[in-house]
């Protein structure tokens, strides 16, 4: 009797639609911390998710699965699955590099390279392979314009990337992640650095992207989750408290910590 | 602290000036070139030639540069973004000691077993003999001297290197060491400068150690393998003896002027040379 239930449950990743990220019981730690506690969620593919939640919930920390950045901090470890595309990012086999070169990031602050504003744009595609220059000129203008910094920076592609306001850098950052044709674009916190119309900026590409790419960010401004999620995640202390379409979560939460949480009574 | 801060800066210029001052005789007696382009030393026919001791200690310098510098880049991108921690806790302690090594023993090294190292097997294999006692042994003594140095220098610079820019690289798909060599060096090249420069004003001040293996043989080294005699040594050796041979404490006291020069001016293009990459870099 008990097998066939087993049988009749299906595993989520079995029912992983393609383009979605569907996590599944997913734990991180940091040494003895548990960051994240038994994740179990299905990010929609080709829709704005927000993760919100006060700080140190994980929520970056989720994010920082996706890509597999989690590897580069000392001492972590991780159990479960996260299934793209039927495989398994955490697959002990899975191709990092490729994995990486799927996700876009932006992260907090942008972190232009130490180069030019072209060798930027250039630098995941000449990576991949990419030499010519032509086709690496056709790229650069392609994904500036995506990134609406083409106009701005046309007639200084070969100054170095330091020397734009910090709303064009991280606009820059987007370019950069896009010219690896990415097909999720994952950020953190874009634009909590940002002006408030550098910030409407990368909202506005954001919600042009969305039937191009998966979307998930991470977000302090509750607003700005209003403004463009159409999937919303609340997560408190290392788990996911709830989690919907976007009206739903922000206008019936089901839990009292995310209606506390929308209130303002906790952050 | 004002008054200490001032007090060491003085202290820079009233030793520049001590040594002119002391220098002035033998700059009013000799003529220029027999001086800086000549390598005639012989003191008691009043030659002072100071070329050979000049082109020693550069050449000295600059090969224990070029031995340590590769290495040292390596092991600090190792320690600081490969090495699990336990591994840096075990070797930076490590590295410290060997920065605290006196010279001596640095010496004394050099004589045991690098000089027969050079003796038997390098010199051979390039088809010269040599007595070991050489420009290249110096050196290879020297690079492990400024080792340290050099290498903690560059893990601090690798240090302040936000996780950030290389999370921003590796998400592209670079692989670590594409971040490493496109990246991380890329934004560190100032300190890196830094280091390296450190580790040569440490080399041209460097004595004991070098002056017991390099061979103190008064000539214009062409090989590496041929053996010289730096400025540092040619002070150490000779002052305070034969002070009776008129000029010999001025002349002495113009080599010291012209390695403090020396150090001065590679501080000095250093600090240019810093000032540049970072204002294209950033």
């Amino acid at each position: 009797m008990k097998k066939e239930t087993e049988i009749l449950v299906p595993l989520m990743t079995e029912v992983c639609d393609e383009g979605n990220i569907c996590v599944e019981g997913l734990n991180v730690y940091y040494g003895d911390r548990q960051a994240l506690k038994d994740i179990n969620i299905t990010l929609p593919a080709k829709k704005i998710t927000a993760i919100i939640g006060p700080s140190g919930c994980g929520k970056t920390t989720l994010l920082k699965c996706f890509n597999r950045l989690i590897d580069s901090i000392d001492g972590t470890k991780v159990t479960g699955k996260v299934m793209l595309n039927g495989e398994d990012i955490f697959d002990p086999h899975a191709d990092v590099i490729k994995i990486r070169k799927k996700m876009g990031l932006l992260s907090q602050r942008p972190y232009p390279l130490p180069m030019s504003i072209y060798d930027n744009v250039a630098y995941g595609p000449r990576i991949h392979g990419i030499r010519k220059k032509s086709e690496l000129n056709q790229i650069v203008e392609y994904y500036l314009r995506e990134a609406s910094l083409w106009d701005e920076v046309m007639d200084r592609l070969n100054t170095p990337a330091s020397g734009l306001s910090i709303g064009q850098q991280q606009r820059l950052c987007l370019a950069r992640g896009l010219a690896v044709k990415p097909e999720i674009i994952l950020g953190d916190e874009p634009t909590s650095a940002l002006d408030p119309i550098s910030s409407a900026h990368i909202e506005k590409k954001f919600v042009e992207f969305k039937n191009k790419y998966t979307i998930v960010m991470v977000t302090h401004i509750l607003r700005q989750a209003i403004r463009i999620a159409d999937y919303i995640i609340f997560m408190y202390l290392g788990e996911i408290i709830e989690h919907g379409p976007a009206h739903q979560v922000l206008d019936n939460p089901k839990d009292k910590r995310t209606s506390d949480y929308i209130k303002g009574i906790i952050s | 602290m004002k008054g200490l801060t001032y007090f060491s800066i003085a202290l820079l210029f009233l030793i520049l000036i001590g040594l002119i001052y002391k220098s002035v005789p033998i700059l009013k007696e000799t003529s220029f070139g027999n001086l800086f382009f000549s390598t005639e030393w012989q003191p008691l026919k009043m030659k002072f030639g100071l070329l050979p001791f000049i082109i020693s200690t550069l050449y000295v310098t600059i090969v224990a540069v070029v031995i340590s510098v590769p290495l040292c880049l390596l092991t600090a991108i190792y320690l600081s973004e490969y090495a699990d921690k336990r591994v840096i806790a075990f070797v930076n302690p490590l590295i410290d000691i060997l920065a605290g090594i006196p010279s001596v023993i640095f010496g004394i090294w050099g004589i045991i077993e690098v000089v027969p190292l050079v003796r038997d097997y390098i010199a051979p294999a390039f088809g010269t003999t040599s007595s070991g006692y050489t420009i290249l042994t110096g050196g290879i003594v020297l690079s492990i001297m400024i080792f340290p140095i050099i290498i903690h220098v560059l893990l601090e610079v690798f240090e302040t290197i936000p996780e950030d820019l290389k999370n921003a690289s590796l998400s592209v798909g670079a692989t670590k060491w594409q971040t490493v060599k496109l990246v991380i060096l890329r934004k560190a090249a100032p300190g890196v400068i830094s280091a390296i420069v450190l580790g040569l004003s440490r080399a041209f001040g460097e004595t004991l150690a070098v002056l017991m293996v390099v061979g103190n043989v008064i000539m214009i080294p062409i090989s590496p393998l041929d053996p010289g005699y730096p400025i540092t040594a040619l002070i150490a050796n000779n002052y305070g003896e034969m002070m009776s041979i008129p000029l010999y404490d001025s002349a002495l006291m113009l080599a010291s002027l012209i390695l403090f020069v020396i150090v001065l001016v590679f501080n000095f293009i250093s600090r240019r040379i810093l000032k540049n990459i970072e204002r294209k870099i950033a």
